[in-house]
């Protein structure tokens, strides 16, 4: 297809460029603007999800055990107020009296006293937690039972807060995108590539292959979809490799009836007539001439079974069927954010904001695509 | 009309024993079984245990037997909720999700067919397109999504209802558990509803009700919705009978006692006659709801006719 516009023009030798379809489509898509805010807000998605991780300083499965639950927020963890009373608690865990704490910016300096030796081993319980680092052991009184510790206040940011473990929600939620994404995106081409070698070779072999082969189709429409995919999940385990092709080999159906309806037509037509009348053989006759023929119904449905596959896998994650801990899907984080919903909020709003913003914008996409490639169908 | 309802029934007979057939060697050849507990039991114990339920026979004797039970309306024992038969637990459950299922179809239908009436007769003005911009949300938000948020905010933020359970099928609860369920319906239900109805909007037969000087009320609700309602009605044949038999989701997360639940359950204890019994439970609303469906073209559109 996309040789017409490499041919030569003979008027004159002027260059008039063929337009393709493709072409066509190109313009008519950017001139849709739905569909390219939606690109664009796809592509931000996506960059946020394979690039942010790396940017950002939690690791998606560290654990801040000072910090479970605690709300979305611009500001640094620890607040002010909580620095004194942490410092407090932790240094009476080595067994000395607080007498005065002073936080001055990101330091803090306590005076000790206790009525045995001081161990300066006891800024370990500081460095140990998650509010403080680098502690040390100043100003130690010749009889050893006062002294002055200084340690510096870590600066955390939990921009989407943390979940009932302690981990930094954004970071989780743009893993749980790629793992999303990723997921969506495999599992749609496993299911683009059974529905499409399955429809053509049905097709366009035609008689009672087709038969055959469409019956096969038609017993497992019938068949409780998610029933296939949990014995699937069952068969394979919760191996998130496998869960794509699970997926994938389930939602082949509709490609293949939709493949096998554009061969049906493309079958008849000359120049598979002459391919076959120039003794090409079957395969090449089907990749040649089938396949590539069928690929715009096949591209519109693929951007309209991403956003399946994404919802599909979330639903199996909802399920805890999906995703295992420690890695996690934006189905995982919403099926936890909604059992924290009274308390914790932030745990069900953010995952919900990325998956719905990214259905939307594949839907919108999906639909552009649609206009621009068959613009008799709007 | 009876015959053809009969000849419809009858011919569902094999769909439904390929069904069955298919489901149960499917189940039965995952690996696991149902009565698999991280401590295994004594040997002897699953070999008792195993005789009780028949799982000692060949596969294709209990193939057999099951089809017997079947036959006569019973759906056996439970594997997992030890003293209860399918048949129990079916009697208790359905009718909750029927409850739940039908009241959200009857308002997917309601305030669907209003919102997609409107939206045609105003085509591509304002209100067109803020019903549909709504029915695209509609569609695209998962209704895992929906559920926890509408609890989050009708719920937990404003406390007007109550955030799950259900509390013997008080008013109350129910509103969140049908609104989840009817909110992906109604959406599709108006996309249909204006497709069709501006379509039918143009055609001969509503030209020509106006031209008689019909009223508007009639010439839209008898004349143009009647025949715009076939698509709808095909859509909500399947629909009504996945919404009847109870939603996974809605059920687990307002802590329904509906039968939804059993299928994810079922097939994960390798509850055999409870994924089953759900199989065939679902496979007959199916079955029931498209007829229904070809019935009720009949009456809207006078050119269908069954002898």
């Amino acid at each position: 297809m996309a040789t017409i516009d490499q041919m030569p023009a003979t008027d004159n030798g002027n260059a008039v460029r063929g337009r393709s379809l493709w072409d066509d489509a190109r313009d008519r898509l950017l001139a849709n603007k739905a569909a390219v805010a939606s690109m664009i807000l796809l592509a931000a998605v996506a960059i946020a999800c394979f690039l942010g991780p790396l940017v950002l300083p939690h690791p998606y499965d560290a654990v801040y055990r000072d910090f479970v639950k605690v709300p979305a927020s611009l500001e640094a963890y620890p607040r002010e107020d909580q620095i004194a009373p942490a410092l407090e608690s932790l240094l009476r865990r080595g067994r000395v009296t607080v007498d005065t704490v002073e936080v001055s910016g990101e330091r803090v300096t306590a005076r000790i006293s206790s009525s045995r030796d001081i161990d300066p081993r006891l800024v370990r319980y500081l460095d140990r937690s998650d509010l403080f680092r680098n502690g040390e052991v100043a100003d130690l009184a010749a009889d050893g039972k006062s002294a002055t510790v200084t340690a510096e206040v870590r600066r955390l940011h939990f921009f989407f807060g943390t979940d009932s473990n302690g981990r930094d929600l954004m970071t989780r939620t743009l893993i749980a995108g790629r793992v999303s994404l990723t997921i969506g995106l495999l599992a749609t081409l496993v299911a683009i590539s059974i529905g499409v070698i399955y429809g053509s070779v049905s097709g366009y072999l035609g008689g009672r292959v087709d038969l055959l082969m469409m019956r096969v189709v038609d017993v497992l429409y019938s068949l409780p979809f998610i029933f296939f995919v949990i014995l699937l999940v069952v068969f394979f385990g919760r191996n998130f490799i496998l869960m794509f092709i699970a997926v994938g080999a389930v939602e082949w159906l509709d490609m293949a009836r939709i493949v096998r309806g554009q061969t049906l037509s493309l079958k008849r037509q000359e120049f598979v007539q002459a391919a076959e009348a120039l003794g090409v053989d079957n395969a090449g006759v089907l990749k040649r001439h089938i396949i590539p023929n069928t690929l715009g119904p096949v591209v519109i449905y693929m951007t309209l079974l991403v956003p399946k596959v994404i919802l599909l896998e979330s639903f199996l994650s909802f399920l805890g069927l999906g995703v295992q801990e420690p890695l996690t899907s934006w189905g995982v984080l919403i099926s936890e954010g909604s059992r924290n919903v009274q308390g914790a909020a932030w745990m069900l709003i953010f995952p919900s904001i990325f998956l719905t913003s990214t259905l939307f914008a594949l839907n919108f996409i999906g639909d552009g695509l649609r206009d621009a490639l068959d613009p008799k169908d709007r | 009309m009876a015959r053809y309802i009969l000849g419809r029934l009858l011919s569902a007979i094999p769909t439904l024993f390929l069904i069955v057939t298919i489901s149960f060697f499917l189940i039965r050849i995952a690996p696991g079984g149902p009565f698999d507990l991280e401590r295994p039991l004594e040997a002897k114990v699953m070999e008792n245990l195993a005789r009780i339920y028949q799982l000692d026979k060949p596969l294709w004797q209990q193939y057999l037997l099951y089809l017997k039970s079947l036959a006569s309306g019973d759906f056996g024992p439970s594997f997992y909720f030890r003293d209860f038969t399918i048949n129990e637990l079916f009697a208790e459950g359905l009718p909750i999700s029927i409850q739940l299922g039908s009241s959200a179809l009857v308002l997917a239908l309601i305030v669907g067919g209003a919102m997609g009436v409107l939206a045609a007769l105003r085509q591509n003005r304002p209100a067109d397109y803020s019903i549909m911009a709504a029915a695209t949300i509609g569609v695209t938000i998962p209704n895992f999504v929906v559920a926890p948020l509408l609890t989050l905010l009708l719920g937990v933020w404003l406390g007007w209802l109550p955030v799950g359970g259900w509390n013997n099928g008080a008013a109350r609860n129910m509103i969140l558990p049908i609104v989840t369920l009817a909110l992906p319906q109604i959406a599709v239900v108006a996309r249909l509803t204006r497709g069709s109805m501006i379509e039918a909007l143009r055609s001969n037969h509503v030209r020509t009700a106006r031209a008689y000087g019909l009223s508007g009320y009639s010439v839209v609700v008898v004349h143009a919705l009647r025949g715009a309602l076939l698509p709808v009605v095909s859509y909500l044949g399947p629909a009504a009978a996945a919404l009847l038999t109870g939603s996974v989701v809605v059920e687990t997360i307002f802590g329904i006692p509906g039968i939804g639940r059993y299928f994810v359950q079922g097939a994960l204890n390798r509850d055999y006659t409870l994924v089953m019994g759900t199989v065939v439970v679902v496979a007959v609303f199916v079955i029931v709801f498209n007829l229904i469906v070809d019935l009720v073209y009949a009456l809207l559109d006078p050119r269908v006719r069954y002898d």
